[in-house]
């Protein structure tokens, strides 16, 4: 898996709560049995202008010229901007898949829905959670500057603009050396296959219904 | 104060985490133990080829179980019209058959909704860990276990382990006290809930649902509800196990038998939140206030009731809000002051994860018997929850009901909850809907959903709008 790194990127606004993964990624574009290829139909609804047109391939599509991906420079965003509850909704890991796809490193908002939210860290995906004010404030910049850029940082979990402001972040422990490291969490829940084991071997004799095969 | 005595005191929630921890580590985080793991066509597939990429074996493979559901046609099983569709039913079919995974063909009568499918064969059981590639997964929550939804890295993380690394959720009650009156569902009671405290409300917790009006509903009943736990912003939702819940579970197809199903009752009864215990979080609801809801936007808490106008974005100070408001307006195709009575309906749909159980036909079946659905109504179908529950309705002759009011009787499956297969509205149009998420284009791209329990919805399908079941004659 890919590691985090500090990096520096343009930050591109959609000014919406409660954007679901429905909206992030329709159903029409889940059906891919693969993890890439999602990209071009992020928010597909708000960024193609027929939007009922899933059998046409993306390219002969005509672009919604008002969404803000298919404005430069947010087109080559890599940080997303957001109101509260991004990402609530379905399970479907899609939602980050597209937003990765498509360049997308981070989004800042001020709440997550959990499933999206924990799904983000599977695939080196960094969502952010600050406070409703600085979200405004962020909001605020971006408006007066076209292409307005800040620095994440997450071993220090700062988000800092150019002109030095921080804004400090929380995130647990475990989900940051998750990134940083770009950990196999499989490889490493293995590891404890002995506790796995002698749970299922001591649970058996108490509820051994649990263990008769389907 | 005996502060030990209070420590030892646990919720619902703390007993079936500590059942299941296998390891701590020392960051907050916990190894949990899965014990039964649903899959499904769509969120599986990566999961099962990033096994396969990393030379990995399902860890105990006669624990899962899988069905086809989101993709399967519901009018003609042998024409799967798309033909992405057909790869990933496909794919399921060769995933389950490589590694040995017991799955239920789409012409198998158990087939169904995977979370219906569950608690009706009696793979999910009172006590369990519960997960499943999908949201909704908090259906099985119902029956006293904790289940919730997990993505697809989770799900190649639970086939090769047998379990996740969790961080614990705080604990929430919601209290619902006294009893709904005349006319009001286990819906109602749910998106009322959804209204109050937000689609945010529950996130970072699981919820347990107890009070009065919660020990009064039927199991169905009790599924609709821990099913719609995650528009409340929580994944988890949960009950406690009581007389309802193991009259159930007993004699179905995996449920214990004889000795075993003593054991099993002594065990499960104890599945409830000690007396006392403190919640981080707790909300009261008076279930006698609660009347007939629908939603009239694009989040399931923009639900307001059957006598209410829809709301105006003025009358909101949080600007967020307030955008949140003028988008769904915009999207809906609807104004301030606007009356249920004046907004036409073009298709309907009674069915899903969160309304397809027989309880919910029955209702259905009960307001339109006798009745034509309105001129309208272009398209108006039912499709219930599982091969099983189909069997049942029309042995009680509900299919005929629904038929002969103008109904389209279906087979099994998501079907136009979320439209993946060709059960879809075409832009534009309005759908009064049974099912979970009214979210922008759910039930296909322009479409517009109103929620709402299933005889609010078969009445407005006779009416062609939206009525107050109450007075409904």
């Amino acid at each position: 898996m890919i590691t985090f790194k500090t990096f520096t990127g343009i930050i591109a606004p959609l000014d919406r709560s409660n954007v679901d993964t429905d909206t992030i990624i329709p159903k029409e574009y889940l059906k891919s049995i693969k993890r890439t290829g999602f990209g071009s139909n992020l928010f597909d609804a708000w960024r193609y202008l027929n939007n009922n047109d899933s059998k046409t391939q993306n390219i002969k599509r005509k672009l919604n010229p008002n969404f803000v991906l298919n404005k430069p420079p947010y087109n080559k965003a890599e940080i997303l901007l957001a109101r509260e509850n991004f990402g609530c909704g379905s399970s479907r890991e899609h939602a980050v898949w597209a937003l990765s796809n498509f360049g997308f490193k981070a989004v800042l908002a001020p709440s997550f829905g959990d499933i999206f939210y924990s799904n983000s860290f599977k695939n080196g995906f960094l969502p952010i959670r600050l406070q409703a004010e600085e979200i405004e404030i962020l909001f605020n910049y971006v408006k007066l500057t076209l292409g307005f850029k800040v620095t994440i940082n997450l071993e220090e979990q700062f988000v800092e603009t150019q002109d030095n402001i921080r804004f400090i972040f929380n995130i647990d422990s475990s989900l940051k050396t998750c990134l940083l490291e770009g950990l196999d969490n499989i490889a490493l829940t293995l590891k404890y296959s002995d506790s796995i084991h002698r749970y299922e071997r001591n649970r058996s004799k108490v509820v051994p219904w649990l263990f008769r095969e389907i | 104060m005996n502060y030990d005595l209070f420590s030892k005191m646990k919720t619902l929630y703390d007993k079936l985490w500590d059942d299941h921890v296998v390891y701590d580590f020392d960051d907050d985080t916990s190894l949990i133990y899965i014990d039964r793991h649903l899959i499904h066509e769509v969120t599986s597939a990566q999961a099962f080829e990033g096994l396969k990429l990393a030379n990995r074996k399902p860890w105990r493979v006669n624990t899962n179980l899988a069905v086809p559901d989101h993709n399967v046609p519901t009018k003609n099983r042998k024409v799967i019209d798309d033909p992405v569709s057909k790869i990933q039913l496909e794919t399921l079919d060769k995933n389950c058959k490589d590694t040995g995974i017991t799955k239920f063909e789409m012409f198998d009568p158990r087939q169904g909704i995977v979370h219906i499918i569950g608690p009706e064969q009696g793979a999910s059981l009172p006590g369990m860990t519960i997960v499943c590639g999908d949201s909704h997964t908090s259906t099985n929550g119902a029956l006293g276990a904790l289940a919730f939804g997990i993505g697809t890295s989770d799900v190649e993380h639970v086939l090769a382990t047998q379990c996740l690394v969790l961080k614990k959720d705080k604990n929430m009650l919601v209290n619902v006290m006294g009893q709904t009156g005349k006319g009001i569902s286990a819906k109602d009671i749910v998106l009322n809930i959804i209204g109050e405290i937000g689609t945010a409300g529950g996130t970072g917790y699981a919820i347990e649902f107890s009070g009065d009006a919660i020990h009064s509903l039927s199991m169905e009943g009790r599924m609709t509800i821990c099913n719609m736990s995650i528009e409340a912003g929580s994944r988890v939702g949960l009950m406690a196990v009581d007389k309802t819940t193991l009259d159930y579970v007993e004699n179905r197809p995996y449920t214990p038998k004889n000795d075993e199903w003593e054991n099993a009752v002594n065990i499960w009864q104890e599945l409830k939140s000690d007396e006392n215990v403190n919640f981080d979080k707790v909300v009261e609801i008076d279930a006698t206030k609660i009347e007939p809801q629908v939603t009239w936007g694009t989040s399931p808490e923009m639900v307001i009731t059957i006598n209410d106008a829809i709301p105006d974005p003025l009358e909101t100070n949080d600007i967020v809000k307030r955008e949140g408001y003028k988008n769904a307006l915009n999207y809906m195709d609807l104004k301030p002051g606007m009356r249920f009575d004046d907004i036409k309906i073009d298709k309907v749909f009674i069915g899903s994860c969160t309304n397809s159980r027989i309880e919910d036909l029955r209702a259905a079946a009960l307001v339109v018997k006798g009745k034509k659905i309105s001129n309208d109504i272009k398209l108006a179908i039912v499709v219930p929850g599982s091969g099983l529950i189909k069997r049942q309705a029309e042995k009680e002759g509900l299919d005929q009901i629904f038929i002969d009011s103008g109904f389209e009787w279906r087979e099994p499956g998501c079907s136009m909850c979320l439209g993946m297969n060709s059960d879809q509205l075409q832009p534009g149009e309005r759908c009064a809907s049974t099912s979970n998420r009214n979210f922008e284009g759910r039930q296909g791209p322009g479409g517009r959903t109103h929620l709402a329990s299933p005889s609010m919805t078969a009445a407005a399908a006779i009416a062609g709008h939206f009525v107050d079941i109450r007075d409904f004659q």
